[in-house]
């Protein structure tokens, strides 16, 4: 069943590329703007043996590293902390649902203002957008501790900082995982926007150059090596997930008693 | 060892005012094993949890040794219904029996040997590596009951432990109760709904009437000390006894006392509160 859907998968995706090729050569649309896939593939291989595309990718990993980091950290102690302190998810809750909406990208101005084109514009606008994924699932995470759990663990004698390690947090653990998944996936978005846009260093910034500069193919190598980095960083982030939550019912799957 | 003084809790939200517990006094001796029955909903689980340093009453008060019970007191342990909740998923057995070891700063080697023992003694020596949800109900709540052994306490309560079990599974839990008890000489107040549980086990039985709860009877278990499933059970006494809790929580949930005094049998109880 497996093997089965690996093959579709290939042929799947073996068509899609193959109609890529034969579109643009039929002249069904443009080749100017519509490159064939050998096209892209010859430029993406040209891309592969150009240090500056390496550097640009590494900038651009370390924006998003480095940002989806920070968020994750702030995200999960704000959430905890606005979850056990009585009276403040109460007190926050508007606030929060007031800044959450604003679109990280209105707050490029302001980024370019603060930073200019440094590395601390693309964390400032990765950051804004990646912390709400991530203390919205803690906050629902926090919510979900078992009050039967919670009673024993006070029952046995464990204080407020034991009980969130022991009880709180393995509770949360599986929100937590999901918010820093969906987290990962804008943190990249934004890194590649706020390159694109500023003109930060990083794959963005290489895109928009090889756009003003009609280098058609090499922009769309470009683009599929960020779609190659957002496949595997899903995939990266669901395989820590399966392997830290093995004990959780999404994982264990059923259990013959 | 156990002192409940006048205890009266209230719940108080949304406009609505239940009062669960009215005035309830009564003791538990050191090494006693006594069991609480009482018609559902009569606040056997409040009572509980007052005693435990769970929820603080609304009046009167719980002692331990004297000492007035204000949360969880050290010497005291608590076994749940709900063990399938009250064990931990992402921790293995042996890791959820010693956890509240680690909370009582005692050493590697001494924890490792509290875990050893405690699970041995409930039959579950080979389960400390599996997690509590690839076991059967009757081996987590053996869990559970592990955990709080480790735990070395004086006093146990047990809050309707095996209600969620099988027939047969309870059985065996029934008679692993009586036994740790004799061997360790825990002071153990069972919490149960099972008129027919509540008398095989307790050495003590006291019947709580419909909320809002005071006690309704104490009556003392004059069974032979060493029980088993088949023949205590059809004993002519153990049935005079579940005959008599029975009409007990009959009239307390008509909320009178009792019409057929005269079927009590050369009871030595203590006078009813």
């Amino acid at each position: 069943m497996k093997g089965l859907n690996t093959l579709l998968g290939t042929a799947g995706l073996a068509a899609f590329l193959a109609l890529g090729e034969a579109v643009p050569r039929l002249g069904l649309v443009k080749e100017e703007y519509f490159p064939p896939t050998g096209e892209i593939a010859d430029a993406l291989a040209t891309e592969l043996a150009d240090s500056a595309f390496w550097s640009a990718l590494g900038d651009t990993l370390t924006g998003w590293a480095l940002g989806l980091a920070l968020a994750s950290c702030a995200g999960i102690v704000a959430g905890v902390v606005i979850s056990v302190v009585p009276y403040l998810r109460e007190a926050t809750a508007s606030t929060i649902e007031f800044l959450r909406p604003i679109p990280s990208v209105a707050l490029i101005p302001l980024a370019v203002l603060l930073y200019g084109t440094e590395l601390r514009s693309v964390l400032l606008l990765v950051v804004y957008a990646s912390f709400w994924q991530v203390l919205i699932q803690v906050l629902y995470g926090v919510q979900d501790v078992d009050p039967v759990a919670d009673e024993t663990a006070r029952s046995y004698g464990l204080g407020t900082w034991a009980r969130v390690r022991h009880v709180l947090w393995p509770t949360a653990l599986p929100y937590v995982m999901t918010g820093v998944r969906l987290a990962a996936a804008v943190a990249l978005i934004l890194a590649i926007t706020a390159e694109l846009v500023i003109g930060a260093p990083g794959l963005g910034s290489r895109i928009a150059v090889a756009q003003t500069s009609q280098a058609v193919p090499e922009m769309y190598a470009l683009i599929v090596v960020t779609g190659l980095l957002g496949l595997l960083i899903n995939v990266g982030a669901r395989t820590v997930e399966r392997r830290a939550l093995g004990w959780h019912q999404s994982v264990r799957g059923e259990v013959a008693v | 060892m156990l002192d409940v003084r006048g205890l009266r809790k209230v719940y108080e939200g949304s406009g609505r005012r239940v009062e669960a517990v009215r005035d309830l006094t009564f003791t538990v001796d050191a090494g006693e094993l006594v069991c609480l029955v009482g018609p559902s909903g009569c606040g056997k689980t409040t009572l509980l949890k007052c005693m435990g340093g769970l929820l603080a009453p609304t009046g009167g008060e719980v002692l331990l040794e004297g000492r007035r019970v204000t949360g969880p007191p050290p010497g005291m342990a608590f076994v749940f219904q709900e063990y399938g909740r009250s064990l931990f998923p992402w921790m293995r057995v042996g890791e959820n029996v010693e956890l509240p070891l680690k909370q009582k700063k005692l050493s590697k080697a001494r924890r490792r040997e509290l875990v050893r023992d405690a699970l041995h003694s409930v039959g579950l020596a080979d389960a400390v590596g599996a997690y509590p949800w690839q076991l059967s109900g009757g081996m987590q709540q053996r869990v559970a009951i592990a955990r709080a052994l480790a735990y070395e306490p004086r006093v146990l309560l047990m809050d309707e432990p095996f209600a969620a079990v099988d027939a047969q599974t309870r059985a065996d839990l029934e008679d692993l109760v009586r036994r740790l008890w004799r061997e360790r000489g825990i002071t153990i107040l069972f919490v149960t709904h099972d008129i027919d549980e509540a008398v095989y086990l307790g050495e003590r039985v006291l019947v709580l009437s419909a909320s809002p709860t005071v006690v309704q009877e104490q009556l003392k278990v004059d069974l032979p000390d060493a029980r088993d499933q088949l023949n205590t059970r059809v004993s002519a006494r153990f049935a005079e006894l579940r005959t008599h809790v029975y009409e007990q929580i009959q009239a307390a949930k008509r909320g009178g006392p009792v019409t057929k005094s005269e079927a009590v049998p050369k009871s030595d109880g203590r006078p009813s509160h």
